[in-house]
């Protein structure tokens, strides 16, 4: 332990003014609550970006004064949204939500927060990065937010940003200098995301305290590890897709442009393919899911374990499904492209490759409800919340089965069904696992608890109001309602189902409306909560060893030592209900 | 007036929510409780609130499924969407059914395992039995799906029958025309290239190629002396090079054309059409798509059909409809039922608004019908020519 040692001594005398404790900050613990606080933001943005949208699908020609408030006579005269805005609107909401929110809120929040304290580390492997992860990922939501106010209003091609109808500012307002500040953002927050992610690497694999071998890692650190794996192999390749278009948009250069007519004349581009691009982005696009979802369900096991007082059911299974999932994750982009013209054969590769993802999927979800079963469980809000997620997980889940079938997707693809699909499978449960996260581990981000009455009403409010809004879009879907529709008054076809958008755009009003007790209780409680003690929830991982109050190098002394796997919970061998990983084991007890 | 209003609301909640809060700390300091200890009422509260939940979800699901249930899936009109639906029924059921299973063993657990004074709870930490049984069994299911759903694939995406009729679905912001190949069955060749007002498709023949070897040179030789003589500001001079160098890239381009004279004549008989197309019953259609923009998507959800239009490419989509429009308004006891060609991808402002209708109608009056419509060779002002191909070849 001569290196943890050293880096003792390196803290030992170290003065901090308010700018490098707050701002700029290397203390990963610092720089998680940073993410957080950022998404939190973030996040908010974006569900009121989405109330307004739906304010629009459900009432199209009543005239609102919130929405004039928000958007003011440009984007929205007489209270009626501009049609550009809303496609502008769909499209930040998805970014922001996505990437911001799930990617570097999420991970940057969590992965941060936890790898050190769980794997018993004095800090990341390198702090600086680090903190330059934080900052990229700060200037690249300020861009993106700036962009809003642009005269042409933001990027409006959908969240994945399609050419030609991004590269060429002819083609709606939306892709002019929006679009550039959209390329640009996302580019910084590329960076982001891979400084942060190698990051994490390198701490997991390096870093791990003694007695901390890989089998013995807590779900969370598991999830972390290949949801950075899977962030750094795949990031790149964005990248590169949005280096292209920025070529094409800003350099004459044709990758993604062929035979166009627009606006009257003949671009001068020729052999680019649009598919090309398609194939970039979801090269990404689809990691990206398990991106947003792994990290959530490894808060999950993590939660539902302690507060079942049970072990994780199937450790060794889930960690073989979260490398399953990622592995396979690469291999099924194709699943989005079925109606591009893609070769037939090569999308049946993509069916199969696809379907197989259900079975690690469906092993997890089996494994969290065995998990329950028989258990003692404890109803933090943390609890309910993670439950909801295997809820949604499933409930999601299993209408991917249909979606993965390209026969079927035939005549689903782009439609609501898609919509209510990844909303429920990876919006909701994402959603649901970052804040079962935060009621977690608040006690150890901010040394205080939350108010849990405020919890359970923020929970039960948010759960009714999730499935409210996401559940009945899979019908409007089935009917062939397409989606990124501004109204669906100019067809016939959809009379029948279209008073759904009433139900779900209510839905969607008091579940945003309920999301003001959570900020209320969080910021209140940052400040004035009750002050927490060392292990609330009775936990066994290390995090939960180092003292409320931070300190650099998180433990005073030497590091813990690690004698037991993270599940010892209601172990027959022990009194109590809970055996911290740092406990030796007893006379004739079997390490695992 | 309504701002301040809402403002006011969400200020007097604020308030609200942060005095209960206090008094609810109050007491619970009172108590001398904490957050985290979380007593047996409220572990049982929540466990309950978890069946209730249940119990409305299913009820929710329930109603939609009644209440909705008769607009989903319209009836299939074509010959493979019959089958589409079948499987498409039979994965709905199958997955309800695991959605129900799932979550029922989901909520029960959670509502019946709520935390008691004095238990501890089971220590199971795997069981290798139970867990090949769920990992064998989705695998099964799954393969059983996959392949179920590859027969049909291979069958929608097999090479079109040898009589189908050829029909062009032509996409830009933001409407959609229809090209039939018309005597002989074969679209003429087209390129963005040719696009005029006199013929908005780029339907090439050689008058067309003359045409607009003429029209460009006469607009570069125009632009050339703009520059040459004109005094303009920069941003006016800037936009006239670009024009002319886009401009004599499209010669060269254009130029480098070679086409045998029987492809350039295969396009006079052609039949270009707007707001609606027909279509024989029974006939199989295949469908090729191109875009001059951006992407489209020419989705038929009654024909169960769907495929982007790509700039740059031509995509495929073979179909064969089995229902006319005045049957199927029988069926649906709606008179004004029509058939609908609409655009599934975000294309522009104008995006929600881009349909066509499409008629399907016996063979006879589909027969009728094409023969009113004019030929692209009347279109363009070149009557001798609209017989096409058939005339030439004579």
């Amino acid at each position: 332990m001569s290196s943890a040692t050293l880096h003792d001594h390196g803290h030992a005398h170290h003065h901090e003014t308010f700018l490098t404790k707050y701002i700029f900050s290397q203390d990963h613990k610092m720089i998680g609550k940073q993410f957080l606080v950022t998404a939190v933001f973030m996040a908010f943005v974006a569900m009121m970006m989405s109330v307004l949208f739906r304010l629009q699908l459900a009432w199209p020609d009543e005239q609102f004064e919130i929405v004039k408030f928000f958007l003011g006579e440009t984007w929205a005269p007489d209270g009626i949204m501009d049609r550009n805005m809303y496609l502008a609107l769909v499209t930040i909401h998805g970014t922001i939500m996505v990437f911001f929110v799930l990617t570097g809120g999420l991970s940057g929040t969590f992965s941060n927060l936890l790898i050190p304290l769980q794997i018993g580390a004095r800090d990341m492997a390198s702090g600086l990065l680090n903190m330059l992860s934080y900052w990229f990922f700060a200037v690249s939501s300020v861009i993106m937010i700036a962009s809003l106010f642009l005269e042409g209003g933001p990027a409006s091609g959908g969240w994945t940003v399609y050419p030609p109808l991004s590269a060429l500012p002819q083609a709606m307002p939306g892709s002019g200098s929006g679009m550039t500040f959209w390329l640009v953002s996302m580019g910084l927050f590329i960076v982001s995301s891979l400084l942060g992610g190698l990051n994490y690497i390198v701490t997991i694999l390096n870093l791990r305290t003694k007695g901390m071998s890989m089998t013995r890692l807590p779900l969370t650190i598991w999830a972390f590890l290949v949801t950075a794996i899977l962030g750094v192999l795949s990031f790149p390749v964005l990248f590169s897709a949005v280096l292209l278009l920025i070529m094409d948009r800003s350099f004459g250069t044709a990758f993604y442009l062929s035979d166009i007519f627009i606006n009257g004349e003949v671009l001068n581009a020729t052999g680019g393919s649009p598919i090309l691009y398609q194939h970039l982005f979801w090269f990404l696009g689809h990691p990206e899911v398990y991106i947003i979802m792994l990290p959530a369900l490894g808060i999950t096991s993590e939660i539902i374990a302690t507060n079942s007082r049970k072990p994780i059911f199937g450790y060794k299974a889930m960690v073989g499904s979260i490398l399953a999932i990622g592995f396979l994750s690469f291999i099924v982009w194709g699943h989005h492209m079925f109606v591009t013209g893609m070769n037939p054969f090569l999308g049946s590769v993509f069916v199969v490759t696809t379907l197989l993802i259900a079975i690690p999927s469906a092993v997890k979800a089996f494994n969290y409800i065995t998990t329950l079963w028989r258990g003692q469980i404890v109803y933090t809000p943390a609890m309910l919340f993670s439950i909801a997620l295997v809820s949604s997980f499933v409930t999601g889940g299993v209408t991917g089965i249909i979606l993965a079938d390209s026969t079927l997707d035939i005549n689903v693809h782009d439609t609501y069904f898609v919509v209510g699909h990844f909303h429920i499978v990876m919006g909701m449960s994402a959603i649901l696992g970052m804040l079962a996260g935060v009621y977690h581990w608040f006690p150890k981000m901010f040394g205080r608890m939350l108010n849990t009455k405020l919890g359970y009403v923020h929970f039960w409010l948010t759960f009714v109001c999730a499935y409210g809004v996401f559940f009945p879009m899979h019908y409007l879907g089935l009917a062939g309602a397409p989606r990124r529709y501004y109204q669906w008054s100019e067809f016939a076809m959809f009379d029948g189902v279209i008073d759904l958008n009433v139900i779900i755009t209510v839905f969607a009003i008091i579940g945003s409306i309920s999301q003001l007790f959570f900020l209320y209780n969080f910021v209140y409680s940052i400040f004035r909560g009750q002050v927490a003690t060392q292990n609330p929830w009775k936990s066994n991982t290390l995090e939960w060893t180092t003292p409320v109050k931070h300190i650099h190098g998180n433990w005073e002394g030497d590091l813990p030592e690690v004698h037991r796997w993270a599940y010892d919970y209601s172990n027959p061998a022990w009194d109590e209900d809970f055996v911290p990983q740092t406990t030796p084991l007893k006379e004739g007890e079997v390490a695992h | 007036m309504s701002k301040i209003l809402v403002i006011a609301v969400v200020v007097l909640v604020i308030v609200a929510v942060a005095q209960l809060s206090k008094l609810y700390e109050l007491s619970r300091k009172v108590a001398k409780k904490r957050e985290e200890d979380i007593s047996l009422a409220s572990n049982k509260l929540n466990a309950n609130l978890m069946l209730v939940y249940m119990v409305a979800f299913y009820a929710f699901f329930i109603y939609l499924t009644v209440a909705y249930g008769d607009k989903m899936l319209p009836v299939a009109a074509s010959e493979h969407g019959a089958s589409v639906d079948s499987l498409m029924n039979l994965n709905l059921i199958f997955v309800s059914a695991v959605f129900f299973l799932m979550n029922t063993l989901l909520f029960v657990f959670a509502a019946k395992y709520y935390k008691r004074e004095g238990q501890k709870a089971t220590f199971l930490s795997h069981d290798n039995r139970l867990e090949l049984i769920w990992t064998v069994i989705p695998a099964i299911v799954l393969f059983a799906i996959v392949i179920s759903g590859l027969v049909v694939w291979n069958d929608i995406t097999d090479a079109p029958d040898e009589d189908s009729i050829v029909i062009e679905l032509y996409s830009k912001q933001f409407d959609w025309t229809a090209r039939y190949g018309g005597e002989d069955n074969e679209l003429g060749k087209a390129s963005v290239n040719f696009i005029s007002a006199t013929n908005p498709l780029g339907v090439i023949s050689s008058e067309v190629l003359l045409d607009k070897k003429g029209e460009m040179n006469e607009e570069i030789a125009l632009l050339e002396e703009e520059l040459a003589n004109g005094v303009y500001s920069d941003d006016v001079e800037s936009g006239k090079r670009t024009k002319l160098s886009n401009l004599l890239a499209q010669r060269a381009r254009v130029a480098g054309f070679k086409f045998i004279e029987e492809e350039l004549a295969r396009g006079y008989d052609d039949k270009l059409v707007k707001a609606e197309f027909h279509v024989p019953v029974g006939r199989q259609i295949q469908f090729q798509f191109r875009s001059q923009d951006v992407i489209h998507s020419a989705y038929m959800p009654h024909f169960r059909a769907q495929m982007n239009t790509v700039p740059g490419m031509v995509t495929t989509f073979n179909l064969t409809p089995t229902i006319t429009t005045d049957s199927m308004r029988t069926i649906t006891g709606d008179k004004d039922f029509s058939y609908i060609l609409l655009c599934n991808k975000i294309c522009g402002s104008a995006h929600y608004n881009m349909q066509m209708d499409i008629v399907v109608d016996t063979e006879e009056d589909y027969k009728k019908w094409l023969a009113s419509q004019k030929t692209f060779a009347t279109a363009y002002g070149l009557e001798d020519k609209e017989n096409g191909l058939a005339a030439n070849n004579k």
